[in-house]
């Protein structure tokens, strides 16, 4: 689905590149967990699979589709084919839960019957029926984060990145959160998360590719976070 | 754009004018004041381009005759030039008279008549188009008999110089009051942009097209365009109409007649009008653009 060939990324004024030579491959399907330290590569990774960024150097295909060569309306598609979810949930104060949610499919043109059908199926999915005229102000962060969910799962994404979802939570609603991941990922969506919550990586037993210093250290099916998190 | 798309960006269109109604107001304004000055501009060019061809075409070459020439022999060659188009012979008797109307005052030229008449003949001559008017003058200054033929050249010579410069002063200062218009307009929709900054980021993230992106701030940018032409195109209408009707009613002088033909003054105000949106269009694209590369 993903695959990344000797990528690499360098920033203007950064001596050494966010992302190194970096060769990776997910397929259709897998819950990743994205590892390592501050500054390891691993948000670097999320926006470049996302094509908010391109490398440097190196390819990186989703669906066989070289991302770097996406003219601006297959961008689009591309795009919204995934479901993004963001540390700081990314909320619009002003609108309600319902809308939130709706706003992604609003945006991308969707016609109002289906936006009608499918955002109380996706606030059902998350847990969140009832809370649909509540304000973000208005809900716990764990709740909030369900709103972010709940708007990258509405339009049907191929795949869901999440960038340090689960970093401003307490444990136990990281946890919930978690589980809703994988919930969603057994129906099919490729989840990657990028996390420094290294007591759920280890307890969910998923495969784990940790970075350190723009480069892969390790991939591992079913594995663990490992000592990356000492040094954070 | 589909329905709900184009639903979007109204809606959002118009929340932003009411969250920035005091600045696009003011902008709306100042739209409205640049505006009104080019177009007033545009009207006193039309006005004036209008009185330079009743001058022109109006212009007449006063043929003055050397002392002893035969007045018949002059009108002999008039009636045979190409560029003639009616001539008429002031007998020097019948100056006299006319010139003592013109000072007002008979007794001013008490014994100039008969021997004594300073003036001579002349022959009032005009041409058959205004752009012949200095050929055909030199043509008859080259007629035995002729002592001079003057069509008052220096002053049409001067007014066309007053009118190129005035022209293009009132171009130069309309074009700067139309750039800081658009800036005025940039500022203002760049507000907006970035109070509204979050929402477009998120709008990237999950995948909006640029246009849809784009269209609430195009139009909020071609309301204040519009609206402000607007208040400058009736502004402009109705001090124009008190104007013109004023300027008809003191019948001035025959050549001060204001341009009243709707086929002038349509256009202008058409050309405004466009302008305006183009202003406002062009602003919100400047104030967007940046904000769009994600």
């Amino acid at each position: 689905m993903i695959e990344l060939k000797r990528v690499s990324k360098s920033y203007q004024n950064c001596a050494l590149p966010a992302v190194a030579n970096l060769s990776l491959q997910v397929n259709r399907g897998e819950f990743v967990f994205l590892v390592g330290p501050s500054g390891a590569g691993k948000s670097t990774l999320i926006k470049l699979v996302f094509r908010e960024q391109t490398p440097s150097s190196g390819q990186i295909t989703f669906e066989g589709r070289d991302l770097s060569k996406l003219k601006q309306k297959e961008l689009l598609r591309h795009r919204r084919r995934i479901g993004m979810v963001f540390q700081d949930y990314r909320l619009l104060k002003q609108k309600t839960v319902y809308e939130n949610v709706a706003f992604a499919l609003e945006v991308i043109g969707r016609p109002v019957k289906e936006i009608r059908r499918k955002v109380p199926a996706a606030l059902a999915e998350v847990g969140l029926t009832g809370k649909e005229k509540a304000f973000p102000a208005e809900l716990s962060g764990g709740e909030q984060q369900r709103v972010g969910i709940a708007r990258a799962i509405v339009k049907d994404p191929l795949i869901i990145l999440a960038d340090e979802p689960t970093g401003n939570l307490d444990r136990n609603n990281a946890l919930q959160l978690m589980e809703l991941f994988e919930t969603i990922n057994r129906s099919g969506t490729t989840v990657i998360i990028a996390t420094h919550a290294w007591d759920l990586v280890d307890r969910m037993k998923k495969r784990v590719v940790a970075m350190e210093n723009g480069s892969l250290i390790r991939d591992e099916q079913r594995g663990s976070y490992g000592n990356e998190h000492l040094s954070t | 754009m589909n329905i709900s798309a184009l639903k979007y960006g109204l809606r959002q269109g118009i929340l932003s004018l009411r969250r920035n109604l005091w600045l696009a107001t003011v902008t709306a304004g100042i739209i409205a004041i640049s505006l009104a000055i080019l177009g007033g501009f545009l009207l006193l060019a039309v006005n004036v381009g209008q009185m330079m061809r009743t001058i022109e075409t109006n212009l007449e070459i006063a043929v003055f005759l050397e002392e002893g020439a035969d007045p018949a022999d002059i009108s002999r060659q008039l009636a045979e030039h190409a560029l003639v188009q009616s001539y008429l012979l002031v007998p020097k008797e019948q100056g006299l008279v006319e010139f003592a109307e013109t000072l007002g005052d008979p007794a001013f030229l008490a014994g100039m008549e008969g021997e004594n008449n300073p003036l001579p003949d002349l022959f009032r001559v005009k041409a058959s188009d205004a752009q012949s008017v200095a050929a055909l003058a030199t043509d008859i200054r080259a007629f035995p008999g002729v002592e001079m033929a003057d069509y008052g050249e220096e002053l049409v010579g001067r007014l066309i110089g007053v009118t190129h410069w005035l022209n293009r002063l009132l171009l130069g200062m309309s074009s700067l009051l139309a750039l800081g218009a658009v800036f005025l307009i940039v500022t203002t929709i760049r507000l907006s942009v970035v109070a509204r900054q979050d929402e477009v980021g998120i709008m990237k993230y999950l995948g909006a097209s640029n246009s849809f992106i784009r269209f609430p701030f195009l139009l909020e940018g071609v309301v204040i365009g519009w609206t402000g032409t607007l208040f400058a195109i009736v502004a402009l209408g109705l001090g124009y109409e008190q104007l013109a009707t004023s300027l008809q009613q003191e019948a001035l002088t025959f050549f001060i007649r204001p341009v009243t033909d709707p086929a002038l003054i349509l256009p202008i105000f058409g050309g405004l009008l466009l302008l305006g949106t183009l202003m406002g269009g062009i602003g919100s694209i400047v104030s967007v653009r940046k904000f769009l590369r994600v």
